[in-house]
């Protein structure tokens, strides 16, 4: 496995220009993720019109592939419908389970990151901002 | 002792491990030394010798083979004994590593004497093994968990260790070295204060055993704890030394077979240490290889070997500090060789990475020590870590690797 399939050029290029990335002030975001593991740390906030997720913000402390999965999930969700997020968020996390066949109309830039299920101690990069997500989408719209 | 130089490309063949070269024809630099070692032959040879000629268990049965481990078994520990300074073997418990030997002293001592009010001082440079049993510890009995600094250049903050030992505090749990900043503690001044305060000492030296003498007597240290597997030794065997007195009066952390005196229906007697501490059967092979381990080390001579890691760390500093962007955590006067860094702009598993790339094994994260990490402010770091085997060339190529990396990941 080569270096350059866990780093492609477009998860370089997110991570040295991370998009819908902000300051969030403390208590401002919807969610707050840590991986113990690394101690990456990522904060949330978004908001919920006409059943739509806007005003995506992201701060990403994290490693190149979670600051680019961040980016990248940030620019695949934005002003999209709840319901075509969820699929979405289950498609990615799929991916990086390695599981077959996946759905490449479904995550289209997102297949960028699929090199990392091939490096297991990197999935947790890739999925925490996903979990987060998902974890924010649980308090929009239970 | 030998008048041979120290020759770390020679010692290097009797470690299978490092002759290995990867499919993509790179060979293996491994800088991971503070997290495990790697295994001379002579541990390999222990262990495998015991698996196939004496694999019997141990204080138990009367035939040959049982004869034969019980015999190995024990050698080991006078082995350690000695290597340690301890009185007599009877004070050297087998555990499955420092983690075990210190929540050993937390259940079995610290929990059945703590009283309400009571106070435990550990360092902010503690490793989370020797942090959580004393947190847990001290909820459980109502008492308290202080912490002594750490000075900017990595060392501990002694005026404030002497005022926070006060008398509420019943238990000292110090690291000898730090496995973040490469601080090594002034073990002996440090226990001599916390015995004039009236409190006891462990000393954690999972991280100074594989490197510094150690002399428990001369230490006077009442508690003392290490792992076999970050000493050349295996996995899963570890040692705690304790005062003889202490040992008898603490409770066993694990009960069962093999650490009893006398069982009835309704209650039972323990062995006396160090059985009493070692319930079910233990890791023999992991002992035996210990004290092959032990004698491997001895071979080197912890001069010969103290003065080559000296040499190493210095010209690693100077190497990768010289190297830009690159900010070095701790700069003790006393250490070891363990050197914690961040690369400006870089994460610290992006570089480890890239160095993997590389064939070169270094750490990132938070090397178990967030309290730690929380005061130097950075979720995590990288850590380059050196035994007998390492040398120039592969601090050399560490520095190259983290050169590669700053081009790679920021590249425009």
């Amino acid at each position: 496995m080569q270096l350059d399939d866990l780093y492609q050029e477009v998860i370089l290029d997110h991570y040295r220009n991370p998009r819908h990335s902000a300051e969030l002030a403390e208590g401002e975001a919807l969610v707050d993720e840590e991986n113990p593991l690394c101690g990456d740390h990522l904060k949330l906030d978004a908001h919920v019109a006409d059943g739509k997720l806007t005003d995506v913000r992201i701060h990403c402390q994290g490693c190149a592939i979670c600051s680019a999965s961040a980016s990248m999930m940030a620019e695949a969700v934005s002003d999209q419908p709840l319901d075509a997020i969820r699929r979405k968020a289950a498609a990615f996390l799929a991916l990086l389970r390695g599981e077959s066949a996946p759905n490449e109309e479904e995550l289209g830039d997102l297949m960028a990151l699929r090199g990392v299920a091939e490096f297991p101690l990197r999935v947790k990069c890739a999925t925490m901002p996903w979990h987060a997500l998902e974890a924010a989408l649980k308090r929009l719209a239970p | 002792m030998s008048a041979k130089p120290f020759d770390p490309r020679a010692l290097r063949t009797d470690f299978p491990a490092l002759g290995r070269v990867f499919s993509d024809g790179r060979r293996l630099v491994y800088l991971d030394n503070a997290a495990t070692t790697q295994k001379p032959r002579a541990v390999l040879e222990a262990t495998r010798r015991y698996y196939e000629e004496s694999a019997g268990n141990v204080h138990r049965a009367v035939h040959r083979l049982a004869a034969e481990a019980t015999g190995l078994y024990e050698e080991a520990r006078q082995k350690i004994a000695t290597f340690i300074g301890a009185p007599s073997p009877k004070t050297v418990v087998f555990t499955h590593g420092a983690t075990e030997g210190i929540n050993i002293v937390a259940h079995g001592w610290a929990r059945k004497f703590l009283q309400p009010g009571d106070a435990v001082l550990v360092t902010a440079m503690e490793h989370h093994s020797n942090f959580i049993p004393w947190q847990q510890a001290a909820q459980a009995r109502g008492a308290k968990l202080l912490l002594a600094p750490v000075l900017d250049d990595g060392t501990l903050d002694r005026e404030a260790f002497r005022k926070l030992l006060t008398p509420e505090v019943k238990l000292v749990a110090l690291t000898h070295a730090s496995n973040v900043l490469g601080t090594i503690n002034p073990a002996a001044e440090l226990i001599r204060e916390a015995h004039a305060a009236g409190a006891c000492v462990l000393l954690d030296a999972a991280q100074s055993a594989p490197h510094l003498p150690l002399d428990v007597t001369a230490l006077d240290v009442d508690f003392l704890v290490f792992s076999g597997h970050k000493l050349l030794g295996p996995t899963g065997i570890g040692v705690l030394f304790a005062k003889p007195e202490l040992l008898d009066a603490m409770d066993p952390l694990l009960t069962g077979g093999e650490m009893i005196s006398r069982v009835w229906d309704d209650h039972a007697t323990w062995a006396e240490p160090p059985q009493k501490f070692e319930a079910g059967t233990p890791h023999i092979a992991g002992a035996i290889g210990l004290g092959a381990a032990v004698d491997y080390l001895a071979g080197i001579g912890h001069a010969a070997l103290r003065q080559h890691e000296q040499q190493l760390t210095d010209y690693a500093l100077e190497k990768l500090g010289a190297l830009p962007g690159l900010k070095i955590f701790g700069r003790a006067p006393e250490r070891l060789g363990v050197v914690s860094f961040a690369v400006e702009g870089l994460h610290p598993h992006d570089i480890a990475q890239f160095c993997d790339r590389d064939g070169i094994a270094i750490r990132a994260g938070h090397m178990c020590a967030q309290p730690l990490l929380r005061r130097l402010g950075v979720p995590a770091v990288s850590r380059a870590s050196f035994h007998l085997y390492n040398d120039t060339d592969d601090v050399d190529a560490l520095a190259e690797s983290l050169l590669g990396a700053r081009k790679y990941f920021h590249a425009t």
